[in-house]
């Protein structure tokens, strides 16, 4: 299996809390995969650790660039990955405009004193046109509904043109049309070649959406193709809880049992 | 007040204090929406620290009481800044947490500037030059000179460069500082000189509004801008005129009553327009609000 991120040995703390221990897992390539677990498991922390964004204690992540080599450093790790954060991090009260906003993905390709131009605006329009959020590009940010936010906050990742996108829990929040048409986009990124992984909290559409689990509960549970890795007995062994649904039947089922919807989970 | 205008001191003072309310209110934008109000607060006043401090070392090295900006804002520097790594270091290192941190040592800077002031106003053998010191509290614009003026140019100049150079970057960190950190920017770098920016929008003006109102320099002219429009660059654009308007007018009033601290006066200039903007803009106002309740 092709990987583009491979983490070997991964442990991360905050303080005394011992968010990730000993975690090796991957993110195969060309695939949508989904980091699973429940709350406080660090999952958002596993996508952070990628980023470089939190210190780790120990061990090493690998990310594969585009050129099919490992990066050799952090900003080349960082521009081959477009990172979706939740959408609570940020003050949607901020005065920009959508577009403004989707242009924050052009930045690394600009210089000093350089301003986003013609050619950032025009590539800016075409990924808001991939999200169906074209017609919002002069809009204020704080006008727009959740599932915008998310579909604008992927049209940022799509500029960065990157190969590998990595989204935390992109669903929350969203309507039942948007997480659809999410999806979609994913997927067709997928089929375009690009590399997908994603935060995910709803148990029972993960057959439907995803190619790849990664289970986590600090420790890494299982990590493989859906059909193996993501198997009863591997979820209880993750939510420590008997009898879950694990297919679409049941929308509700597991809601209350172990996943949850809560932002604010690291 | 026609009259004044007329008189080249007053013409120094109130450019300069135009010049600084712009400077400030600018960079206080960052500020405002980074949620730092209460950090400005704490810089501005202990910077008081650093300016009685380097008075004195200047008396020390010099053997002449030197109010020059030259050597009192680098002083007001090195004080906002020990203050601001030193909460730092005591909210990383204990269980303090951030708000009582900046707390604490606001009330240790600022206590011990007051002391010091004190101190030096007290000696038996008084450094020449002494009693203007205490005008830092509430700032006296009229004690401005021609190379005061140098120094404001040169702080404006530099974090206008600052700010033009790196506009993109300085966004994604205001707006989503972790999403700047996942596209590979430093944060502990940029940190840094959104840190440097906001020390300068505040030392830039002790001198005319004083420690203890600085912080309304700097984050009225943003809350009023804020109402007005949806973009940063013309808010910051925006809060550099209300700024300096008001820093302007300020200067021009207090220089006519010969002995008023410049500071209360531009404070209060600046909550008329905070107040005007906050009833009145379209869309955000609280007034427009109602009445589009009502329709």
């Amino acid at each position: 299996m092709e990987s583009a991120i491979k983490t070997h040995q991964l442990t991360v703390s905050y303080g005394v809390n011992t968010a990730l221990w000993n975690v090796s897992a991957y993110i195969p390539a060309h695939q949508v995969s989904a980091i699973i677990g429940p709350n406080g498991a660090g999952k958002s922390t596993l996508l952070k650790a990628i980023l470089g964004m939190v210190p780790t204690v120990s061990g090493d992540i690998e990310v594969i660039a585009a050129d099919g080599k490992p990066a050799a450093n952090r900003a080349a790790a960082a521009s081959s990955i477009g990172y979706v954060p939740q959408r609570s991090t940020v003050d949607w009260d901020f005065p920009i405009t959508v577009l403004d906003l989707v242009l924050m993905g052009t930045y690394q390709r600009l210089r000093w004193f350089q301003r986003p131009g013609k050619i950032q605006r025009e590539e800016a329009l075409h990924a808001l046109e991939e999200v169906q959020m074209q017609d919002f590009a002069r809009r204020q940010i704080g006008q727009l509904s959740g599932g915008q936010q998310q579909r604008v906050f992927l049209a940022r990742a799509f500029v960065q043109n990157a190969s590998i996108y990595l989204l935390d829990e992109p669903f929350a929040g969203v309507d039942a049309k948007t997480e659809a048409m999410i999806v979609e986009i994913l997927h067709r990124l997928r089929d375009a070649g690009k590399t997908v992984s994603l935060v995910h909290h709803d148990l029972t559409t993960v057959r439907r959406y995803f190619d790849h689990v990664i289970l986590l509960n600090k420790q890494l549970v299982s990590c493989g193709p859906t059909e193996s890795a993501y198997t009863p007995e591997y979820v209880q062994k993750a939510y420590g809880v008997e009898g879950m649904q694990l297919d679409g039947s049941d929308r509700n089922g597991s809601d209350g049992n172990g996943s949850d919807r809560d932002p604010g989970n690291v | 007040m026609f009259e004044l205008l007329q008189d080249y001191t007053v013409q120094v003072v109130v450019f300069g204090s135009a010049v600084t309310g712009g400077t400030s209110g600018a960079l206080g934008c960052f500020a405002y929406l980074r949620r730092q109000s209460l950090i400005g607060d704490v810089i501005s006043h202990s910077s008081l620290l650093g300016i009685v401090g380097f008075f004195w070392l200047g008396f020390l090295i010099a053997g002449d009481g030197i109010k020059s900006l030259w050597l009192l804002i680098p002083g007001a520097i090195v004080a906002g800044l020990a203050a601001m790594l030193l909460t730092q270091w005591i909210t990383s290192s204990t269980k303090i947490k951030p708000d009582a941190g900046l707390g604490v040592m606001l009330a240790i800077f600022f206590g011990s500037g007051l002391t010091m002031l004190r101190i030096i106003q007290r000696l038996s053998t008084p450094i020449p030059g002494h009693a203007g010191l205490e005008d830092y509290l509430f700032g006296m614009a009229a004690a401005m000179t021609r190379s005061d003026l140098w120094m404001i140019g040169l702080l404006t100049v530099v974090s206008f460069l600052c700010v033009l150079g790196s506009w993109t970057r300085l966004k994604i960190l205001t707006f989503d500082a972790e999403y700047a950190a996942g596209l590979g920017l430093s944060t502990r770098l940029w940190e840094f000189l959104m840190l440097g920016l906001l020390v300068i929008g505040i030392v830039i003006g002790l001198q005319i509004v004083g420690v203890v109102l600085m912080v309304a320099m700097l984050i009225a002219p943003a809350s009023a801008a804020r109402q007005w429009t949806n973009s940063l660059g013309s808010m910051m654009a925006l809060a550099a005129v209300i700024g300096s308007a008001c820093a302007g007018a300020g200067a021009l009033i207090s220089s006519a009553k010969s002995g008023m601290p410049t500071g209360p006066v531009i404070v209060i200039l600046l909550t008329l327009v905070v107040v005007i903007s906050v009833l009145l803009s379209p869309g955000r106002g609280v007034l427009m609000r109602r009445r589009s309740l009502v329709h």
